[in-house]
C-alpha cells in the first residue's frame, strides 16, 4: 500500500469504481487494470441501466409518432440535448447537433461549411499532433476545393508555442482546426489564445474535444471557438453518439449534410426546404438510446465533484510519469507542462506491440501503436508508442501494476 | 526470478529464445544488391513497415533481405524467412508462406506443415514452427506474416502490400 492510498482523499475512487461493473472482472486470471480510456472509456451502471430502461420500457422513434411512447422518447432525446447544452454551456439547444461521433462531426463541418465557404488558395491550419480524424477530412476538402492545408509544428516535449500558430495563421486562413487535448501526448493546447489569433485573421476555430471534454472544463462560449466536437464513448457514454456544437448563425449559414427524413421543412419533387438547426443536420433516425445514454453519462459526471476528479486524474498522471521515468530504458513521450492524464512512452529494445501483449497477460490494458496519428509518430521519430491513459476510476495501485507489468515484460524481452 | 518461474506458458511459447534472438539481431537486415524485386509490407494497425528485396536468377532466390521497423515477432519472422529461403527455388516461398500461415493460425501442427512442403524444406519448417506461438494471440498473427506477405508481393511484381488483404 503506498502513501497516496492511505492518505484521506476528497475523492473516493473506490466508490466511483463500484459504479463501473466491468472493473470487477478479471482478464487472464488477473484483476482488470484498464488504462486505455483515451481510446474508449468504460461505462458506469447509470449509463448501462439507462440503455436497458430505454429499450425495455421507453423506446420508440422520435419526432414522428403522435402517440405516447414516441412523445416520451422524443422528450428524452431532446432532454439529452439540453444536458449536453448545459455541460458545454452552449447558449441554445439549437446549437447542439447529435452525430454518430466526433469523426462524423468533423466530416460534417468539412463537407458543409468547408465546401460552401472555402475557395482555392484559402488555408486550413491544423497542428502536427492531430488525430487522423482531424487531418483526413481536411485533405479530402483540399482535394475538393483547392484549399491549402498548413501545419503548426510541435515542440519535442509535445507543447505547441503560440508563435507556431502566429506563423501558420495568416490572412488567407479561413479555418484553424486543432485538438483541445492531444490524444497521444496529453498536451492541453492554448486554445483560448489560438481563438484570438484565428479571429484576428477572420478565421474560424474548430476544436477536436475528444480528450478535452473528458479532462478539462469546457465552456464553449468562454473558449471562444466556433466549432466544438466530441464523442460520447470517451465521456463514459455509449458508442455511436457524438456532438457538434457551433453557433446558431454558423449552423444556419451552413448547407445541410445528408438528405433524408427529419431534416426537412417541406419536400416536393421540385424543391425542398430545410428544417432549422439542429434537425437540418440530423437526417434519418438518430441514435436515440445512445443520445439518452450520453445524457445519463453527463448526469453521472455532474453528480461528482469535477474539480476533485481533475485533481485525482492529475495525481495519477504525476505518479505514472515519475514511476515510468524510473524504469530502465523508458523514455516518456509528451512532457509538456499542464498535461491531461495521458502518457505515451517507448522502452528501449521492446516494441510497443510486444509490451502490450505481455502487459495484457498481467491484466493491464494499454494502447500500442500509432494512435491514429502517423504524421506525429514520424515527427517524434518512432513508428509506435505505448500509451497509458487514466480515467476517474483508475487508482495509484493500478499505476503500480503497470510498472510491475513493465518489469515483467523486460524479463521476457530483454 | 528466472524466466521459467515468471512466465505464463503462452508467453513463453510466443517469445521463445529463437524468436528473441532473431528479433534482436536480425539476419539479412539490408537491401539486396542488384535486387530484381522489392516490396513494402504495411501493418496499418501498428504502423510497422517491412521492405523485402530479392534477387531472382535461374528460378532461384539467389539473395533475399529485408529492412524496416517492427515488433519482435515481425522482425524475427522476416529474419527467419530470409534464412530459410536464400538459395531456394522460387516456389519454396509460396510453400513456406502457406506453412507459416497454417502454423500461426493453428490450421496445421508442425508435422502437418512439413508434410505439405517439399522434403528439402522440412528442416526450415521445424525452425519456423517457433512462430506458431502466435496462435494463442490472434491479433499478433499479422505480425508473424507481414514479411511473408511482402515477399509474395515482391515476387509477384507488386510494390505494396498490407496485412489487411
Amino acid at each position: 500500500m503506498n502513501k497516496q492510498m492511505t492518505a484521506p482523499l476528497a475523492f473516493d475512487v473506490q466508490k466511483v469504481r463500484a459504479d463501473f461493473p466491468i472493473l470487477a472482472r478479471e482478464v487472464h486470471g488477473k484483476p482488470l487494470v484498464y488504462l486505455d480510456s483515451a481510446a474508449s472509456a468504460q461505462k458506469p451502471r447509470q449509463v448501462i441501466d439507462t440503455l436497458t430502461r430505454v429499450y425495455s420500457h421507453e423506446y420508440a422513434n422520435v419526432h414522428r409518432g403522435a402517440y405516447y411512447l414516441s412523445e416520451t422518447a422524443t422528450a428524452a432525446y431532446e432532454a439529452a440535448r439540453e444536458k449536453v447544452r448545459g455541460f458545454i454551456n452552449a447558449s441554445s439547444i439549437k446549437e447542439v447537433v447529435f452525430t454518430k461521433g466526433a469523426t462524423e462531426a468533423i466530416n460534417l463541418v468539412a463537407a458543409t461549411w468547408g465546401r460552401a465557404f472555402l475557395k482555392p488558395g484559402d488555408e486550413v491550419v491544423i497542428t502536427a499532433v492531430e488525430h487522423h480524424s482531424n487531418i483526413v477530412p481536411w485533405q479530402l476538402l483540399r482535394d475538393a476545393t483547392g484549399c491549402v492545408l498548413k501545419i503548426a509544428p510541435v515542440n519535442p516535449d509535445g507543447s505547441i508555442d503560440l508563435v507556431s500558430f502566429e506563423q501558420a495563421i495568416g490572412p488567407k486562413t479561413k479555418l484553424v482546426a486543432v485538438a483541445h487535448v492531444s490524444n497521444v501526448l496529453g498536451t492541453v493546447l492554448p486554445v483560448r489564445e489560438v481563438a484570438d489569433i484565428a479571429h484576428a485573421h477572420g478565421a474560424k476555430l474548430l476544436l477536436d474535444g475528444c480528450q478535452g471534454i473528458v479532462h478539462e472544463h469546457v465552456d464553449v462560449q468562454d473558449l471562444g471557438c466556433d466549432f466544438y466536437v466530441f464523442s460520447g464513448h470517451k465521456l463514459y457514454g455509449p458508442t455511436g453518439i457524438g456532438v457538434l456544437w457551433a453557433s446558431l448563425a454558423l449552423l444556419e449559414a451552413m448547407p445541410p449534410y445528408q438528405g433524408g427524413g427529419d431534416m426537412i421543412d417541406t419536400v416536393t419533387f421540385a424543391c425542398t426546404t430545410w428544417a432549422p438547426p439542429p434537425a437540418k443536420f440530423e437526417a434519418g433516425t438518430p441514435p436515440i438510446a445512445q443520445a439518452i445514454g450520453l445524457g445519463a453519462a453527463i448526469d453521472y459526471l455532474n453528480s461528482l465533484d469535477r474539480v476533485a476528479v481533475a485533481k485525482h486524474e492529475n495525481a495519477l498522471l504525476r505518479h505514472a510519469m515519475s514511476r515510468l521515468a524510473q524504469v530502465p530504458g523508458v523514455r516518456l513521450i509528451g512532457t509538456a507542462p499542464g498535461k491531461a492524464a495521458v502518457q505515451s512512452f517507448v522502452m528501449e529494445g521492446a516494441h510497443p506491440h510486444d509490451l502490450a501483449t505481455i502487459l495484457d497477460r498481467s491484466g493491464v490494458c494499454v494502447r500500442a501503436g500509432h494512435h491514429c496519428a502517423q504524421p506525429l509518430m514520424e515527427i517524434l521519430g518512432v513508428t509506435a508508442t505505448t500509451r497509458a491513459s487514466f480515467a476517474l476510476y483508475n487508482t495509484m495501485d493500478e499505476v503500480d501494476a503497470l510498472i510491475t507489468a513493465l518489469h515483467r515484460a523486460q524479463e521476457v524481452l530483454l | 526470478m528466472r524466466r521459467s518461474e515468471t512466465l505464463a506458458d503462452d508467453l513463453r511459447s510466443l517469445y521463445q529464445e529463437i524468436i528473441l534472438d532473431h528479433g534482436k539481431t536480425p539476419r539479412n537486415f539490408r537491401v539486396v544488391e542488384h535486387h530484381s524485386c522489392k516490396a513494402q509490407g504495411n501493418n496499418p494497425m501498428c504502423g510497422d513497415r517491412i521492405t523485402v528485396t530479392a534477387r531472382v536468377g535461374n528460378g532461384t532466390l539467389e539473395d533475399i533481405a529485408f529492412e524496416g521497423k517492427g515488433c519482435a515477432i515481425s522482425i524475427a519472422s522476416a529474419s527467419m524467412m530470409s534464412e530459410a529461403l536464400k538459395g531456394q527455388p522460387i516456389d519454396a516461398a509460396q510453400q513456406l508462406f502457406s506453412a507459416v500461415r497454417d502454423l500461426c493460425t493453428g490450421k496445421a501442427d508442425t508435422d502437418q506443415a512439413k508434410a505439405a512442403v517439399a522434403p528439402a524444406l522440412s528442416d526450415s519448417v521445424d525452425k519456423l514452427a517457433a512462430l506458431s506461438g502466435v496462435r494463442q494471440f490472434p491479433v499478433r498473427v499479422k505480425c508473424a506474416t507481414l514479411a511473408w506477405h511482402a515477399l509474395i508481393s515482391c515476387l509477384e511484381g507488386k510494390t505494396q502490400t498490407t496485412t489487411e488483404k
